[in-house]
């Protein structure tokens, strides 16, 4: 297993620049998630860690060895494609084995290798099947049994689930899951959905046009987002914005919002007066006669458990995550309350969060 | 209305009525007629008399014989009766039928030879094509290379002018490489007349192959060509049979350039075929054997790669 170091990464073809100056690094045994909308660059730097593209700068460690310029081969990691990519002339069982039969192995060792793999992924029935007459799930297994069977220094996942429907990607979330935690190899997964990345990953790194923009767990990602994009990107539905005009003192507590104060999080920085975004979770808002943001409900999204209602406001259009047993009207004029301790301060200029004692102990990418 | 009006008149997207699969089973044989029966006509004729060959009004049913066979394999000189008669028995059924037209073997014609010119140029120029074409098709599909659309066009524009236009150039460059007349100058110039087709046609049956297949081989653990053999040329034999026959007919059927290059050693069949009528008159049964004969090996070639052929041609048509 092994330590995957990102050192200013980058990769542009011909005009266009795909990933720009990344830096980071993915601790031994971690569950990594490359998190974005696509085109944003977690393709290409998984493919650059693999040796598939070659980086234009930058430097790739594993392990602390440099293998930036390695042939892929070479590097001893596995990977596993959104299509799958399972070899079409060959069985389950020749598939799985390929890895070992590149490598030369003997061939009684490679059918133990193989049969303990399907073991453990609970496909061993299927060694002798043509893979074309495998369920998406199976296929699945069967791509993962083949990046396994090498017991390489890392995992590197290319969207592995994107071609499962709904229910079935949930069913093999919980899978990788398990395997991860019971072989704990290094795994760099990238995924355009952020349900994946949140049930799944020990880390997140939300990219956007080529950066990373932030890194952290989970919680980190979705509480205590670094910038309005990761605030938009992750959450659904996503974070509310609300827009205002002001100056910020560091230990202040509450901010002139237009005409009233608004109790935020203890401000850590000094700002001059600049356009700010008051960033709210759905599920941070209550409906209070009292409060002090007042409008219109638009419409109600029944969920189950909860509800979205959508609230007209003179400061734009707020989502907010009810218990769905609340009883809302149509058109009824409602004031919106904030839980004052979970709000986020973003630089509309800019796009970063402000230092706030919510937002501390998070890492920019 | 009746139900019966009812599905006569109705449109149906599932099957075709009655009549519409006869009238499509008509035109089918007829094409088929129209286009099989020249070729049943040659076959025939290579087995009836000289004289019955040209019979007017053509003669449909006739004795058979094999005499077209044998003036295609054999040179043969023409004797008095009394010459014959000293000659000791005719030792074979051949021998026996010659001397019935006052003729003796002389010894065998260059048909076998020419064949194997046919055979070797055919074949050889058609592997070699499609060998290069393969590794061009492979690097445009896989690579970014500098100017790609425009080598791929410059590729391609070498097939639109037909190849006689440069028959002089072609012919003098080759006398100076002391080309012409050899196996080795017809293979160079048909692989390269058929190396364009070759790499346009492979460039979209390589297109349609995933390339996460040689990618996950290379993490795997191969090199690039390993990869190519073993991943990616399984996967695209389809295509690469389809564009053998293409290449083989081609070469195969030639005729401009082999007339103009090759006359001894090096000369293929098309050439060949319209000499043999020189000897001893209108010899239409031997010229009709040697076409029956060159048509055998492209018919077998071409039904043994039929299935891939079919799958060649609506390749990517339907998405799998």
């Amino acid at each position: 297993m092994a330590q995957i170091r990102i050192e200013n990464l980058r990769k542009s073809f011909d005009q266009f620049t795909a990933v720009e100056g990344s830096t980071f690094t993915i601790d031994d045994g971690t569950f990594f998630a490359m998190l974005g909308p696509s085109g944003c660059g977690k393709t290409t730097t998984l493919r650059m860690i693999a040796g598939l593209e070659l980086p234009t700068e930058g430097k790739i460690l594993l392990d602390g060895e440099d293998v930036t310029f390695h042939r892929a081969a070479a590097r001893d990691i596995a990977f596993v494609f959104q299509l799958f990519a399972l070899y079409p002339h060959m069985n389950v069982g020749e598939n799985i084995g390929f890895p070992l039969k590149c490598q030369g192995m003997a061939r009684r060792e490679i059918r133990e290798r193989v049969q303990e793999t399907a073991r453990m992924l609970r496909i061993e029935h299927l060694l002798s099947s043509k893979t074309s007459k495998l369920s998406g799930g199976d296929r699945q297994r069967v791509a993962l049994g083949r990046a396994m069977v090498r017991r390489p220094k890392a995992f590197l996942m290319d969207e592995p689930l994107g071609a499962l429907d709904a229910e079935f990607r949930h069913l093999m979330c919980g899978e990788l899951r398990d395997l991860h935690d019971r072989i704990k190899a290094t795994t760099v997964y990238v995924t355009h959905d952020q349900l994946e990345a949140m049930s799944m990953a020990d880390q997140i790194a939300v990219m956007n046009k080529g950066r990373v923009e932030q890194i952290g767990t989970p919680q980190e990602v979705y509480d205590r987002p670094a910038s309005m994009f990761v605030a938009d990107f992750i959450g659904s539905p996503p974070m509310n914005f609300l827009r205002f005009e002001g100056g910020l003192r560091s230990g202040d507590r509450a901010v002139s919002f237009h005409d009233t104060r608004l109790a935020v999080p203890e401000i850590r920085e000094d700002r001059a007066n600049a356009p700010l975004a008051l960033g709210v979770r759905p599920e941070h808002i209550r409906f209070a006669d009292a409060g002090a943001v007042r409008g219109e409900v638009f419409g109600a999204e029944y969920l189950g458990t909860t509800q979205i209602v959508t609230v007209d406001t003179a400061y734009g259009r707020v989502a907010a995550r009810l218990p769905s047993s609340a009883s809302v009207q149509i058109g009824e004029t409602i004031g919106l309350e904030f839980n004052a301790e979970r709000l986020a301060l973003f630089d509309v200029g800019s796009g970063l969060a402000i230092r706030t004692a919510n937002g501390e102990g998070r890492r920019h990418g | 209305m009746t139900a019966a009006a009812t599905r006569s008149t109705a449109h149906s997207i599932v099957e075709a009525s009655p009549r519409t699969k006869a009238f499509a089973g008509g035109l089918v044989i007829l094409y088929a007629v129209i286009t099989i029966l020249p070729l049943l006509w040659i076959v025939a004729t290579a087995f009836k008399s000289q004289s019955d060959a040209i019979a007017y009004p053509p003669k449909v049913i006739f004795e058979p014989t094999l005499e077209g066979y044998v003036n295609l394999f054999t040179v043969r000189t023409r004797q008095t009766p009394d010459f014959i008669a000293k000659l000791p028995p005719p030792q074979t059924w051949y021998d026996q039928l010659v001397r019935k037209r006052d003729m003796v073997i002389a010894g065998p014609s260059k048909v076998v030879p020419r064949f194997v010119n046919s055979l070797i140029i055919g074949f050889g120029s058609t592997f070699l094509a499609v060998f290069l074409g393969t590794l061009a098709a492979y690097a445009f599909s896989r690579f970014r290379i500098p100017l790609a659309d425009d080598l791929l066009f410059f590729i391609l524009s070498t097939r639109m002018m037909p190849p006689v236009a440069v028959a002089i150039p072609i012919y003098l460059m080759y006398r100076q490489l002391n080309l012409t007349d050899t196996r080795l100058g017809m293979i160079l110039l048909y692989t390269a007349v058929n190396v364009s087709l070759a790499v346009w046609l492979l460039k979209g049956f390589i297109d349609e192959i995933p390339r996460e297949y040689e990618e996950a081989a290379l993490v795997d653990g191969y090199t690039r060509l390993q990869a190519l053999r073993k991943v990616v040329l399984p996967q695209a034999v389809t295509g690469i049979a389809a564009t053998a026959i293409f290449c083989l007919i081609f070469s195969w059927n030639e005729y401009a350039f082999a007339v103009l290059l090759t006359s001894g050693e090096a000369q293929t069949m098309p050439p060949f075929i319209p000499f043999i009528i020189g000897e001893g008159g209108q010899d239409w049964p031997a010229v009709a054997a040697a076409t029956t004969l060159f048509v055998v090996p492209i018919v077998m070639f071409t039904v043994l790669l039929r299935k891939h052929l079919l799958r060649g041609i609506t390749f990517g048509a339907v998405r799998k």
